[in-house]
């Protein structure tokens, strides 16, 4: 697994993903400059880290979905590549056009830190594999605008073709209501590309990578794509 | 010399905040009358904020020296040794007067600048945390400083990237119109590679670098140097604007040039901006400066020279560079986007040459603007001692089931999870005791190190007695250390008061130094780096004096701290250091009897000291299972808590010779509470009586109910809804 994680201006989970990937795949990802045009020759995923790019001034994610590095990723999507974008990532993937939808601010108004659990929708994509299906995992979130939302039609399809990743849910797995941290539609906390080889998602599975520091449910995805 | 500005009258030199011997002062050093830029700069330079003209006397007996201190007051930010040839780089600084004006502003603008006071000595910074006190809940202003600062903090910690990881919060009256906002930074570097203020070498380039230089803030420093009146809203434009994205970009920019050996010194730009920041690397370096503002990077048109000196606008650096590698500190700039000018250099002439337009706008020896700074020796009265509150003579109005209760859900008492919750706390993946525990404690790198790190301060102890209050913000924050099992290292202090000019409020400043001093010296626990904040009064009325203490630990290994839940049932818990059921200035005695009365606990430093490394030994040596230090709201508060964080209950034992309020709610200094297995609790009661500390087995864990002596139990959930709810509940009500 060659990974490549992007660094805007503004980047600053791009460490603790990079730690993540190492400690599955047991090498460096190599970190990619946002004015770079290309990614390094063979690389297998693009992470799109979390953060504040360009201080997410204007929108979340809308100056970094048009930074030029992202053509490259685009077109590393295009040709079947895998792509993660985490939390800003996930903001700066709908942004870009690769997913559908956009994050509105939270349902209270408030940046929101926690641990939080997620329900495993489907363990058959390159991301999941180690996770079952129906899976109930905590990670953290940190984010102020994580309120997913689409048009009614969009929300049909990606429901109908079982591309919503993650939703979330209390720890016995029972999801919305108050386990919903941030008012988004369907609970869904992630969301899959119509060839599923592109995942945005809220929450930060790379920050449960360790007994010590809030448990290891997070491993689960990074074991899954050096696994891919 | 200069044409164009305005004369200088006998008014414009009171508006400038200068007392008129200070006018004085400044004829006779400049040799005529200065310039309207000159009088700016001299107001920047020798008001309370920049020139701690009131404390400086006095402040100069506190201990700042050990072996592991590195730097020590003096420089941006205090420098300690944590090992390995690391060391560990730390301030707290305040940001009151602007918090209170424009809360969400004032916070970021706090953090910006705590967190530039730390990265530009070399260090990348790992945590933040901080000190907030709001005025009373029932304040119609309150709710909207607490939201408006809070979203501050963590709208600039939260973007910049370094997790805020611990704090206090506390509301009293008499912050009504004078909140408390103390922001804390605390980076890591390299022990060999720290980058100091001084400049060297004379003809060198002086760069200017980072955002561009607007109008606001002109003048903050001269704001927070003076009491409020009622107008003081109308002082919001002084108040500078944050923006964490370009604190960032500062960061990755500074470390990447100073990883090359470009720089030779450093100097952030805070309070009084370029001023301050020029005067201090050329006269710490014992050389001239000439700056010609011409070359300023400037957000506005039409800047006057006095303008720019003025400015606080945020995110600003200046630097010595090395002139061979002037171009590739330029380039490391332009890549990340920031602004890089050359704007002056150093001359051998001690002289202070500030250029514009073609006119000399200032021409001042630079020495003096800082060595001959005025420095006072305030008329100060101590506070007169407040009389031993005997607890027999406290009648309980409530049974101390509900008194439980209610403090367990008080204003102070209560859980501060809607505040922390808004903080990143877990960035950099290295949180191991994150926000709830008595000190936050972070890993360094990938382990077994960490560091331990805390804030605290009691202000209605402070209040009373300000010596032992003094004394006592110092051995909670050891305590504090202590409890997670870290050996405590140096403290930085924030010291918050009222206006100096009146004896009463300099003598709370005086008697809290020395107490600070005093336990600062007998725990061995430095004073690295602080901040003053006077005049923190409104229309006449003060502050209560609150010196916040930020306390540094180290932990040796991550895997092997204390934390504070009940772990299981059938275990033993045990209650470490002496208790006399002191009522006086307990929350207890303020919150269930309405009674803000008495002298406040004392504290037997050497009692604190056995007990603590008593309790650090037990922690190392993994006799404890749970530890937690005992506080505000005493030994039933901190069994509440312990209850509520493990989801385990207890049963304790009554005390003979104590009415049950003072032994249950009584606030005795330098206590802890252990739990351990039966067998084990045996062995540590042998220990503290060879250690020559009190120590006796006061109850044990089990069930689902916390159960005082003579009461009803109180099941841990009714425990667990009151703590929670009191914050959230406050903020949702109407406004």
């Amino acid at each position: 697994m060659n990974a490549a994680v992007i660094l805007f201006p503004g980047s600053n989970r791009e460490g603790d993903v990079a730690r993540a990937l190492r400690q599955a795949t047991g090498r460096a990802p190599t970190i990619v400059w946002h004015a770079e045009t290309a990614l390094p020759p063979g690389v297998d995923l693009v992470v799109l880290p979390g953060g504040f790019s360009y201080g997410d001034y204007l929108r979340c994610g809308a100056i970094a979905g048009r930074a030029p590095i992202m053509d490259a990723v685009r077109a590393h999507a295009a040709r079947g590549g895998l792509v993660l974008g985490i939390c800003n990532g996930f903001q700066i993937l709908c942004e870009g056009g690769l997913l559908p939808g956009v994050l509105m601010r939270n349902r209270d108004l408030r940046f929101i830190c926690k641990m939080q659990h997620l329900r495993v929708e489907r363990a058959d994509t390159r991301f999941t594999t180690a996770y079952g299906s129906g899976d109930v995992v905590k990670v953290a979130i940190a984010h102020g605008e994580g309120n997913y939302e689409t048009d009614e039609d969009t929300l049909k399809r990606i429901e109908g073709e079982g591309r919503v990743a993650f939703r979330y849910c209390d720890a016995a797995g029972v999801v919305g209501g108050a386990a919903n941290p941030n008012g988004s539609t369907n609970d869904i906390a992630g969301v899959y590309s119509e060839k599923f080889n592109v995942l945005g998602l809220m929450p930060h599975p790379e920050n449960l990578i360790d007994p010590l520091v809030g448990g290891i449910d997070g491993r689960g995805m990074f074991a899954s794509l050096a696994a891919a | 010399m200069s044409r164009n500005e305005p004369a200088i009258t006998p008014q414009l030199v009171a508006e400038h905040g200068l007392k008129p011997d200070e006018y004085d002062r400044i004829l006779k050093l400049v040799g005529r009358v200065p310039t309207f830029t000159e009088l700016g700069i001299f107001s920047a330079m020798w008001n309370e904020h920049c020139s701690y003209k009131s404390s400086r006397l006095h402040l100069r007996g506190l201990p700042t020296k050990a072996p592991w201190v590195i730097q020590g007051p003096g420089e941006n930010a205090g420098v300690i040794d944590i090992g390995d040839g690391m060391a560990c780089v730390f301030k707290m600084e305040s940001h009151n007067h602007p918090s209170f004006i424009e809360p969400y502003q004032g916070a970021t603008t706090g953090v910006g600048g705590i967190l530039r006071d730390v990265f530009t000595m070399g260090a990348r910074p790992v945590a933040c945390l901080n000190l907030l006190r709001f005025g009373s809940p029932d304040h119609p202003r309150t709710r909207g400083l607490v939201a408006g600062v809070v979203a501050g903090i963590g709208g600039y910690g939260n973007s910049f990237g370094v997790p805020t990881v611990g704090g206090s919060v506390g509301f009293h009256t008499r912050y009504d119109g004078n909140i408390l906002v103390n922001a804390m930074a605390v980076g890591i570097a390299r022990a060999d590679s720290i980058f100091y203020s001084a400049a060297s070498g004379v003809g060198r380039p002086i760069v200017y670098l980072g955002s561009k230089t607007g109008r606001d803030g002109i003048h903050g420093a001269t704001m927070a140097s003076a009491e409020f009146d009622a107008n003081s809203d109308e002082k919001r434009p002084t108040v500078q604007v944050g923006d964490p994205f370009s604190e960032k970009l500062l960061l990755e920019a500074c470390l990447e040039i100073m990883g090359k050996g470009c720089v030779i010194a450093i100097q952030d730009m805070g309070a009084a901006g370029l001023t301050s920041s020029a005067v201090e690397m050329g006269a710490k370096g014992n050389l001239g400066i000439e700056l010609d503002l011409d070359a300023v990077p400037c957000r506005e048109e039409g800047m006057t020279a006095y303008e720019m000196m003025l400015s606080e606008s945020q995110e600003r650096m200046l630097m010595v560079l090395d002139p061979a590698r002037e171009a590739e500190a330029e380039a490391i700039f332009r890549k990340w986007g920031l602004d890089f000018a050359i704007v002056g250099r150093t001359t051998d002439t001690k002289r202070f040459v500030v250029k514009h337009g073609g006119e000399i706008k200032a021409d001042l020896p630079i020495k003096e603007l800082g060595d001959e700074a005025p420095l006072y020796d305030r008329p100060w009265v101590a506070t007169p001692p407040k009389p031993v509150v005997d607890a027999a003579s406290v009648a309980p109005p409530v049974s101390n089931r509900a008194a439980l209760l209610k403090l367990i859900g008080s204003p102070d008492l209560s859980s501060k999870r809607w505040v922390w919750e808004q903080y990143d706390h877990l960035i950099l993946g290295n949180t191991v005791q994150q926000p709830g525990g008595d000190a936050a404690v972070i890993r360094l790198g990938d382990g077994p190190k960490g560091l331990a790190l805390c804030t605290d301060v009691t202000q209605r102890y402070c209040d009373a007695d300000p010596v032992e209050g003094g004394k006592q913000a110092v051995a909670e924050a050891w305590r504090n250390l202590t409890a997670v099992g870290a050996r405590p290292l140096a403290l930085t202090d924030n010291l918050n008061f009222g206006n100096p000019e009146k004896p009463e409020a300099m003598g709370q400043f005086v008697g809290c130094v020395r107490g600070i001093g005093e336990a600062a010296r007998a725990l061995d626990f430095p004073i690295v780096s602080g901040n003053v904040s006077l005049y923190n009064e409104t229309q006449g009325r003060g502050i209560p004096p609150t010196p916040s203490i930020g306390g540094v630990g180290i932990v040796d290994d991550v895997t092997k701290i204390a934390t504070l839940s009940f772990k299981a049932a059938g275990e033993s818990i045990v209650l470490i250091g002496a208790t006399r059921g002191w009522l006086g200035q307990s929350c207890y005695l303020a919150d269930i009897c309405g009674r803000e009365e008495g002298a406040p606990p004392p504290v037997d430093l050497a009692a604190e000291r056995s007990a603590g490394d008593l309790v650090r030994q037990l922690i190392g040596a993994g006799h404890a299972t749970a530890v937690h230090d005992l506080s505000d709201g005493g030994l039933a508060v901190a069994l509440a808590e312990m209850a509520i964080a493990g989801g385990v209950g207890a049963t304790i034992e009554a005390i003979s010779g104590l009415p049950a309020h003072a032994w249950l709610f009584g606030e005795d200094q330098g206590r802890y509470l252990v739990t351990a297995r039966p067998d084990e609790a045996a062995r540590i009661l042998d220990e503290a009586t060879k250690a020559g500390v009190e120590a006796r087995i006061i109850g044990a864990t089990g069930g689902d109910s916390l159960t005082l002596p003579g009461e009803a139990p109180i099941l841990i959930a009714d425990l667990g809804a009151a703590h929670e709810a009191w914050f959230p509940e406050y903020m949702a009500s109407v406004r």
